[in-house]
């Protein structure tokens, strides 16, 4: 304990900040921004020889036999487990068959793990299979292998689950951020923001009521409708962790376009607005389970928006943007008053602020 | 510093001895501790930083505000039109070169 | 938002503009003091509507940002002991302090929360009684009332495992410090207004007439900080150096008494050291002697720690308005907010990590692009 609270050695000291030699791992190396790219860059990649092209996206696309597969996998450690609007089953599904969908991919099958605290009710994993078999029915999809594994009891939060998942790709669509030009419109599917303020609604320490609930839910039949306007869509993206600004900087990076985004365009839904005014957090940020981005050429865009319009779940779809050629990597907003900000990407977690 | 934010009150009652509000934050509801404004009524609006209202906002001022900035270009009609100018900051193109 | 979003409004935005634009003849540099203030205008573009003669200068508002290296370091030595769980507002656990942050505090085993209230803290050591429960208790006027009543409270409802690490600061010394800089360059304020919701306005007359600056209570919508830099900028050209409030709707003169009056029981005036600027005597607060039991730094022998701010960083000058960030020959290349070198790039409301936010895009600064892996 003497130890705990020595003076720091001022012999060895030098400036105070750069944290990117962590030695261990802290929260935010999940928070699916910078600080996870730099942990798959610096310590997970070297350990495989590098990655293949396309490996570091959602889903990867692989040609099997003369097939184009999608193959996607995702692991889910969501607190609390269930949730309004859904709950770890839903998720496990959804974003799967959503990573895959982001490919062009409608999800033929997925394998489903489940790592079990000791002591976790077993009438909670009956409600989490359930609520597994339920989404995989609403998406089409079908759960053909699975695994099973417990791990002591404090070594877990009762329930993790991981699914992995196939899909074909249709002839013709090829969607990748490098396929992003300037003039390219860029659409959302709907409210962002929704998922993230549900789940924080019922986290310890923020609790607070509202009646958002998560928005999780399976895009495939989405994309479907949209390529069903044209396949020449150039990318699409499901904006969970890190929100939309993680989505749309990923996208400029690796397209060397700039994005605008007009930010009285982005639907913010009231109570979103209410939870992150409240919390000090930007919607732009808040992760989503059940939308998604997308760069459509402009002679498309208008009759793609409307497919979306005429889908369930993009309803509220909207113009939000378009790639430039100015600021190259970049993504910046057109605030309301006319001014403009850089939407950086988030550095880790976001975390309620007081000031 | 000091992220505070506007919420109406829903209802008030005593915990723990502690006089407390659930307060609405544009369809967010949170609890609120009031022990620095302890007449805050239901219906009125207090500014909440950290879970504390720390003061009552009020309405009367607010409008009274608004309306001022609304009159402003009316009062300075030897420096140009001033619906000319407020045209210019419609909502699809906010005028972004009219501050240059 | 009602309230929040009529204080948005491009048309009025607009009225104002034009009447600043009207009023201005020549270059006058305010400082708007609050870290809050500075989001909001980075947030909405502000600064960059205004007209030219119009330069604002982040102060030093922003807790986080002003927050000493060594209480960092206190922090992080509680924070790691087994029996403490360090409950703390979100903005703290990125802040660095000597190599390292609250997140590896965490990541190393100890148990570190976010909280949104104080009275989270609280309710958290009422129900670990076997624990030490200790709240990091940062923040200026607005923040100190809240935290105080946690104390209060502990000391009333008898929870002994609680305490507070205080590091509490005013705004009036600190603008006393800076008009006392010989190279000053403010020559008008925008008051920080949830401060003054809670101090109210008394303090200031005798600065502004002491200094001979304008100094303009405003809030934090886009219409507000634009009325704040109007009425400043007014008084300016007109010479005059009052106090004005431009937040009426939520600043009263007398502020809220209930608050001053816990503030007063709790705290004691004492000198405090602001990160990058030094210490400014009676600049913040401390725990009272009879609140002695709840404090933090005597509970866990901390007092020892003293930790000297690193020569790099150049954050004084740029919160003393001294520094433009972009000036700096850290930024944007050794400084960023991915490798802060002081505060001022670590907070998001810092003036370095809002001129590395904005400004390199206007400035043209170069920036070195990143690969960035699209692991998402």
């Amino acid at each position: 304990m003497s130890d705990a609270v020595a003076a720091p050695d001022l012999l060895s000291w030098s400036c105070p900040a750069p944290l990117r030699g962590r030695p261990r791992v802290v929260m935010g190396h999940g928070g699916g921004g910078a600080l996870s790219a730099e942990l798959i860059e610096q310590a997970v990649l070297p350990g495989l020889g590098g990655a293949a092209p396309g490996a570091l996206t959602d889903s990867a696309v692989v040609e099997l036999d003369g097939a184009r597969l999608a193959f996607s996998t995702d692991s889910f450690v969501v607190r609390p487990l269930f949730f309004p609007g859904g709950s770890i089953g839903d998720l496990a599904v959804n974003g799967t068959v959503n990573d895959l969908a982001m490919s062009g991919a409608r999800a033929a099958y997925l394998s489903c793990g489940l790592i079990l605290e000791e002591g976790v009710e077993i009438e909670t994993v009956g409600r989490v299979a359930e609520a597994l078999g339920a989404a995989a029915r609403t998406a089409g999809v079908r759960v053909v292998t699975g695994d099973t594994k417990v791990v002591e009891a404090g070594h877990g939060d009762g329930v993790y689950v991981n699914t992995s998942g196939i899909g074909v790709v249709p002839a013709g669509v090829d969607l990748r951020p490098e396929r992003v030009v300037p003039g390219d419109v860029v659409l959302v599917s709907g409210a962002i923001g929704v998922h993230g303020v549900a789940i924080m609604s019922e986290r310890e320490n923020l609790r607070f009521e509202t009646e958002v609930e998560s928005d999780c839910a399976p895009l495939g039949g989405l994309v479907e409708a949209m390529l069903a306007v044209t396949s020449d869509l150039h990318v699409l993206r499901d904006p969970t962790r890190g929100g939309l600004a993680a989505s749309l900087n990923e996208i400029a990076v690796a397209s060397g376009c700039g994005v605008v985004v007009r930010e009285r365009a982005v639907p913010v839904p009231q109570p979103v607005a209410g939870a992150c005014a409240m919390l000090g957090l930007d919607p732009m940020y808040v992760a989503n389970e059940g939308k998604l981005v997308a760069f459509v050429p402009r002679e498309h865009a208008d009759a793609v928006l409307a497919a979306m319009r005429a889908h369930h779940l993009g309803a509220d779809a909207a113009v939000i943007g378009e790639a430039v050629a100015e600021h190259p990597g970049m993504v910046v907003a057109r605030t309301g008053l006319g001014g403009t900000r850089v939407v950086d990407l988030p550095m880790g977690e976001q975390l309620p602020r007081i000031c | 510093m000091c992220l505070a934010v506007p919420g109406r009150v829903l209802g008030v009652e005593e915990r723990d001895g502690t006089r407390m509000a659930t307060v609405d934050f544009g369809g967010v509801v949170k609890e609120v501790c009031l022990e620095y404004l302890p007449d805050l009524r239901v219906g009125e609006y207090a500014i909440v930083h950290v879970g504390f209202a720390l003061q009552r906002l009020d309405e009367e001022s607010a409008r009274r505000t608004l309306e001022l900035f609304e009159n402003l270009g009316m009062l300075q009609e030897e420096f140009g039109d001033p619906w000319e100018q407020a045209a210019r900051f419609g909502d699809e193109e906010p005028a972004r070169e009219a501050g240059r | 938002m009602k309230y929040i979003e009529e204080f948005q409004d491009p048309k009025l935005a607009g009225r104002l503009l034009d009447d600043i634009r009207a009023t201005v003849t020549r270059p006058w540099a305010l400082m708007e003091v609050c870290g809050g203030q500075t989001h909001s205008i980075i947030r909405h573009g502000i600064d960059q509507l205004l007209p030219e003669e119009v330069e604002l200068i982040h102060g030093p508002g922003c807790p986080v940002c002003v927050t000493p290296l060594e209480v960092i370091d206190k922090a992080l030595a509680i924070a790691s002991r087994p029996e403490v769980i360090f409950c703390s507002f979100g903005d703290m656990l990125r802040v660095p302090g000597t190599g390292r942050d609250l997140f590896q505090v965490r990541g190393e085993g100890g148990d570190v929360r976010v909280v949104y209230s104080p009275l989270d803290a609280l309710r958290i050591a009422e129900e670990n009684p076997d624990r030490e429960v200790v709240f990091f208790g940062i923040g200026f006027e607005t923040t100190a009332p809240p935290n105080a009543m946690t104390v209060h409270q502990a000391r009333r409802r008898g929870i002994r495992n609680f305490s507070l690490l205080v590091s509490h600061v005013r705004v009036p010394p600190a603008i006393e410090a800076i008009m006392q800089s010989p190279d000053c360059r403010v020559q008008g304020f925008l008051a920080a207004g949830h401060v003054c919701s809670v101090m109210g306005t008394r303090e200031y007359p005798a600065l502004a007439e002491r200094f001979r600056v304008p100094i303009v209570v405003t809030g934090f919508e886009p219409l507000d900080i634009l009325e704040g830099v109007r009425r400043t900028v007014r008084q300016l050209e007109r010479g005059e150096h009052t106090v004005d409030n431009a937040y009426p709707r939520a600043v009263r003169p007398e502020g809220n008494p209930a608050a001053r009056a816990m503030l007063d029981d709790v705290f004691e005036v004492a000198d405090r050291a602001w990160r990058g600027i030094g210490v400014i005597p009676d600049s913040g607060w401390r725990l009272a002697e009879r609140y002695r039991d709840h404090d933090a730094e005597h509970r866990f022998q901390v007092g020892d720690i003293a930790t000297l701010e690193p020569a790099e960083c150049r954050s004084g000058e740029v919160l003393q308005g001294l520094l433009k960030p972009h000036e700096c020959e850290a930024f944007g290349t050794a400084c960023t907010p991915r490798t802060p070198l002081g505060a001022t790039m670590v907070s998001s409301e810092g003036a370095c990590a809002a001129y590395y936010l904005y400004r390199r895009l206007e400035l043209d600064v170069t920036v070195p692009q990143r690969e960035e892996s699209s692991v998402v």
